[in-house]
């Protein structure tokens, strides 16, 4: 049967989207209904592709391809690999749970679930994306409601935030714009066709010099999605302002947009610069590890925390994409997984507590494991999840991330490894200020424990962590042919690139020696 | 001696004659059955207008060169065409009840904007460098009189006068640059200019060097690029808002016709030599207007500086050049069109007789007391900073494009940008409307029926034309036959 699904999940939020502008907005109640049977449906239909999905094929599957702007040689392709499935299944996951988060969400509720269920389209749209162009209005579309989001239901300094995330963003990614449009006309000379399509430019060879540019342009565009090291500084702006829901999906996907980025657009596209720029990613991501986490551990700000830490977890992620093996990145797609799934649990917790307390200083906290003791052990797993406790998903991740580095790069991993240590510190220290000691406070003596919403909250992220923790073949052998291609992929335009270059310097020497020979022969004469 | 009078095409000027003939007939009415006629004169202007759009669309296709080839009627005039009877349409629906309001109801006001049409619509069909130059006089001079419409207004007469004498001072360059092309050549028609200069090396001539320089200015003023802008803030500001908005489009995009046609066929070698003049004028514009549009406080003379830096991105097309280029401009002046209008239809909505609401913290809150209108002003606000889904991004998209495709990548880094930087201000009216308190009770709105016509027209254009841009992408590049 030849149904359009992935249309339908990516477009379906978008129709809720429009089914609420038409509900009057004092029914507070019915808006939210509509927006969670639209996000649990959306999060259903999404189901199949996880059961349907080939595990024998490298090619993209569920693809439609339809064309959209013929004049540009635009198409509405989209499709998804192992390296997309289990992102296109974490954001339909995530913006329920988000969805569900908001419940208690006082202040224009429409506004906000509309603005919810439109980032929801945006967020799935850039993942199934399979061209250009298209890919690149997703990736922008969904810069407006995440804007909204954090500014009107954010915190005090909400306006500055959403305006330095906004600003960030687009200023990285106009200059993605510029390079996509330079490669469509470089596949143009090459093959004489106007097309957009990733498949048919993935066959395009580009010359070393243009390919070192373009990465940079690209990199840019994710560098500061993801974000890496020095181009971080908008994250615990736009987290700490966020709404908690905002800041989950900020956390959960929307950086993984910046990884992805680099595993589906950069690598493929620039592998020569790609394996040039190694060092210098690699330096950078090692500096985010270490000085996310160094910088989370000062921080008295829960919120905070979490923020930094996650610039120290992404910088995991990148230094596995760019090791070019198969355990570095299945380790980095993984710990995409996986990151989205516990700090998205932990923004969840903070929010929890904040809304019972209205502050999210840990030194207001302290020996809430008492009155708490459901939250207590959730808050426990998720923390240790983050950490990477063996049995827990974020070891997988972070494991095979590492032994992949070994594999490469001595030093490096010893790097990083540093900091796993480090992540424990922190979150150990905060788990141990929050939830042990005494409870002095007496504000806090008034808690009450998690509800039955809470619960159905945190429960099934729990379940996830125990699942990838202990079991997570499932997952790994659906993107085990997918990562082996396109590794393959990668290496053979490498060496390709790198025999040209062989060929040019010999050729050079050769005509050196012919200069020498024909002097020579002039002496002689 | 026998005066042979040289065969003449009524047919190929005939929307100019519809809008000519019926803008006279407003006016008489307008003496004779003031009574009766008044009110409705909006009405009858607008069917006129979309009665000439109707047959204005019929004449696709063909090239007819006229009246001893002073006149052409190609795609490229029929679309361009197409651009300023849809801004009039819209304008006059915006007009209807905001000059009821501001109680400046006279019939010449809607006469006075066909005139305006009617010299913008021989702008862009002129063959000949003198027909250019009358169509840019009678649309000038109708719109220094519109300029200083609220006649008991200090600023609008300020507007009105300093447009006029800056105006004046700016065709006076134009004239004598085409008295120097005309000099060296012997001829102002367009063509001949092109084949004379093919023949002959140009660049080496002063003369033509000087009238080039000359017309750059000429035209520079009228669309407004830096060092030319000084006056369009002030009479923008200034001007009634409906003929702020007018401006703002029509004229600019008659301007751009005119640029194009006398770059691109009759000088396209000084074009392509001379492209690192526009090249800087074009970085210029962009930079200069996005920057200064930051710290403006007053929504309309933010929207002029932004109108700067779009004639900034439209130059930009006219540098690149080529079918991609002029294709790229037609496309960009449509959808600019289409979003600026819609944006200056927010204001017009949201002033009221004397009190014009115009600076920006005056739309605090709007998002939540008319969240529909304050949507629509978002979106109106995203689509001119070029994000997607909205046609304004689709057109930038268009021009980078073009600019890469002819090499010119640098102009396309510093384009985009410029885009970011433009982010910033056009995120500061969406931050008013839905971050901020509202400072004080909103009036009711000025909403009539025609506004609204006029928001949904324009919301359509920034939205369909956005997803859907296909056809009007084919259009346009049929519509570059300028070779």
């Amino acid at each position: 049967m030849n149904l359009p699904i992935l249309t339908i999940i990516t477009f379906l939020p978008l129709f809720g989207a429009i089914w609420l502008l038409f509900v009057n907005g004092e029914n507070q109640e019915k808006i939210k209904r509509i927006a969670l049977v639209i996000a649990i449906g959306d999060f259903i239909i999404s189901l199949p592709l996880f059961f349907k999905f080939k595990l024998n094929t490298s090619e993209f599957q569920f693809i439609e391809n339809v064309s959209w702007i013929k004049e540009f040689g635009i198409s509405y392709h989209v499709g998804i690999d192992g390296i997309s499935l289990f992102l296109f299944l974490l954001t339909s996951f995530l913006t329920l749970i988000c969805i569900l988060a908001s419940w208690n969400v006082k202040d224009r509720i429409k506004e906000y679930m509309i603005a919810m269920l439109i980032l929801e389209t945006g967020m799935l749209g850039v993942f199934i994306s399979l061209d250009l162009f298209l890919f690149y209005v997703f990736w922008e579309l969904m810069l407006i409601p995440m804007y909204l989001l954090i500014g009107v239901w954010g915190g005090p300094r909400r306006i500055y935030a959403t305006i330095k995330f906004f600003i960030f963003t687009m200023a990285g990614s106009v200059l993605m714009l510029v390079a996509i449009i330079v490669i469509y006309f470089m596949n143009y000379e090459a093959t004489g066709e106007y097309t957009f399509d990733l498949l048919k430019i993935y066959n395009l060879d580009i010359p070393m010099g243009a390919q070192f540019w373009l990465f940079l342009a690209f990199f840019f565009a994710f560098a500061i999605k993801v974000p890496m090291f020095p181009f971080h500084t908008w994250l615990p702006d736009a987290h700490v302002e966020a709404p908690t829901a905002g800041s989950v999906i900020l956390a959960g996907v929307l950086l993984k947009m910046g990884t992805y980025g680099f595993v589906r657009f950069s690598l493929p596209l620039f592998p020569y610069a790609s394996h040039q720029f190694v060092p210098l990613i690699a330096w950078l991501a090692i500096a985010g590890i270490i000085y996310g986490a160094l910088v989370a551990m000062v921080q008295e700000d829960l919120k905070k925390l979490v923020a930094y830490s996650s610039v120290s977890h992404l910088g995991f992620v990148m230094l596995g994409i760019f090791v070019f093996n198969i355990q570095g990145m299945e380790g980095s797609i993984l710990q995409m997984i996986n990151h989205g799934l516990s700090t998205g649990a932990l923004f969840l917790l903070v929010g929890m507590i904040y809304e019972r307390r209205h502050t999210r200083l840990i030194a207001d906290f302290g020996g809430l494991t008492k009155k708490m003791p459901m939250f207590a052990i959730f808050f426990l797993i998720i923390t240790l999840s983050s950490i990477g406790l063996p049995g827990l998903n974020g070891f997988v991740g972070e494991f095979l991330v590492l032994v992949g580095v070994f594999k490469t790069n001595v030093l490096y991993a010893v790097l990083a490894t540093t900091g796993v240590i480090l992540s424990a510190c922190y979150m150990l220290w905060m788990f141990q200020r929050v939830m042990f000691n005494k409870l002095t406070n007496p504000e806090n003596k008034k808690l009450k424990d998690i509800n039955m919403r809470e619960w159905a909250l945190l429960l099934p992220i729990t379940i996830l962590v125990f699942w990838i923790g202990i079991y997570p073949k499932p997952i790994i052998s659906r993107m085990d042919v997918s990562v082996n291609h396109l590794l393959t992929q990668v290496d053979e335009k490498y060496k390709i690139t790198l025999n040209k270059l062989k060929i040019e310097d010999e050729e050079a020497a050769y005509a050196i020696k012919e200069d020498e020979s024909t002097e020579h022969t002039i002496e002689v004469d | 001696m026998e005066i042979v009078i040289p065969p003449f095409d009524l047919k190929s000027i005939s929307p100019i004659l519809i809008i000519t003939i019926s803008a006279m007939l407003i006016l008489v009415a307008d003496v004779f059955f003031r009574k009766t006629f008044r009110d409705s004169l909006g009405y009858i202007s607008f069917l006129i207008v979309v009665l000439t759009a109707m047959v204005a669309c019929t004449q696709m296709g063909k090239t007819v060169y006229s009246f001893s080839d002073m006149f052409v009627v190609d795609n490229f005039s029929v679309f361009f065409n197409l651009i300023f009877l849809v801004s009039t349409a819209i304008v006059i629906l915006l007009s209807v009840s905001y000059i009821k309001q501001e109680g400046i109801n006279y019939g010449e006001y809607y006469t006075l904007i066909l005139f305006a049409t009617m010299g913008m619509m021989l702008m862009a069909g002129g063959a000949d460098l003198l027909t250019i130059f009358l169509g840019l006089e009678i649309m000038s001079i109708s719109l220094y009189v519109l300029a200083g419409f609220r006649r008991d207004c200090v600023r609008s007469n300020e507007a009105s006068l300093k447009y006029f004498l800056l105006g004046a001072f700016a065709t006076c360059f134009l004239l004598y640059g085409i008295a120097m092309l005309y000099g060296t050549t012997g001829t102002t028609n367009i063509k001949e200019i092109a084949s004379f200069l093919a023949n002959n090396p140009s660049l080496s001539n002063p003369m033509i060097v000087t009238g080039t320089s000359l017309l750059i200015i000429g035209f520079g003023f009228k669309v407004a690029c830096v060092p030319f802008h000084k006056w369009t803030p002030d009479v923008y500001e200034g001007a009634p808002t409906a003929i702020t908005a007018f401006m703002s489009v029509g004229p600019k995009a008659a301007a751009f016709a005119a640029f194009t046609r006398v770059f691109l066929v009759a000088l396209p070698d000084v074009e392509q030599k001379w492209s690192i003049i526009l090249w800087v004028l074009a970085v210029l514009t962009m930079t200069v207007g996005n920057l200064v549009a930051i710290v403006q406080k007053n929504i309309k003379r933010m929207l002029a500086y932004s109108s700067i830096a779009h004639a900034g991105y439209a130059l930009m097309a006219i540098i690149a050049g080529g079918d991609f280029g002029s294709s790229s401009l037609l496309f960009y002046m449509l959808a600019y069109t289409f979003m600026n209008l819609g944006a200056f239809a927010v204001v017009i909505v949201l002033g009221r007789k004397g009190k014009e609401n115009a600076n920006i913290e005056d739309y605090s809150g709007l998002g939540f007391k008319h969240p529909l209108l304050a949507v629509t002003m978002c979106i109106f606000m995203f689509s001119l900073a070029g994000i997607p889904p909205f046609v304004g991004f689709i057109g930038k998209f268009y021009i980078f494009s073009a600019a890469i495709k002819n090499g010119f990548i640098i102009l396309a880094i510093i384009g985009v940008v410029n885009s970011v930087i433009s982010v910033y201000y056009y995120l500061r009216v969406t931050v008013v409307m839905y971050m901020k308190k509202p400072v004080r009770e909103f009036a009711p709105l000025s909403l009539s029926p025609f506004v609204i016509l006029a928001l949904i027209i324009t919301l359509w254009g920034t939205i369909h034309l956005g997803i859907f841009p296909a056809r009007l992408i084919d259009l346009a590049q049929k519509s570059t036959l300028l070779y």
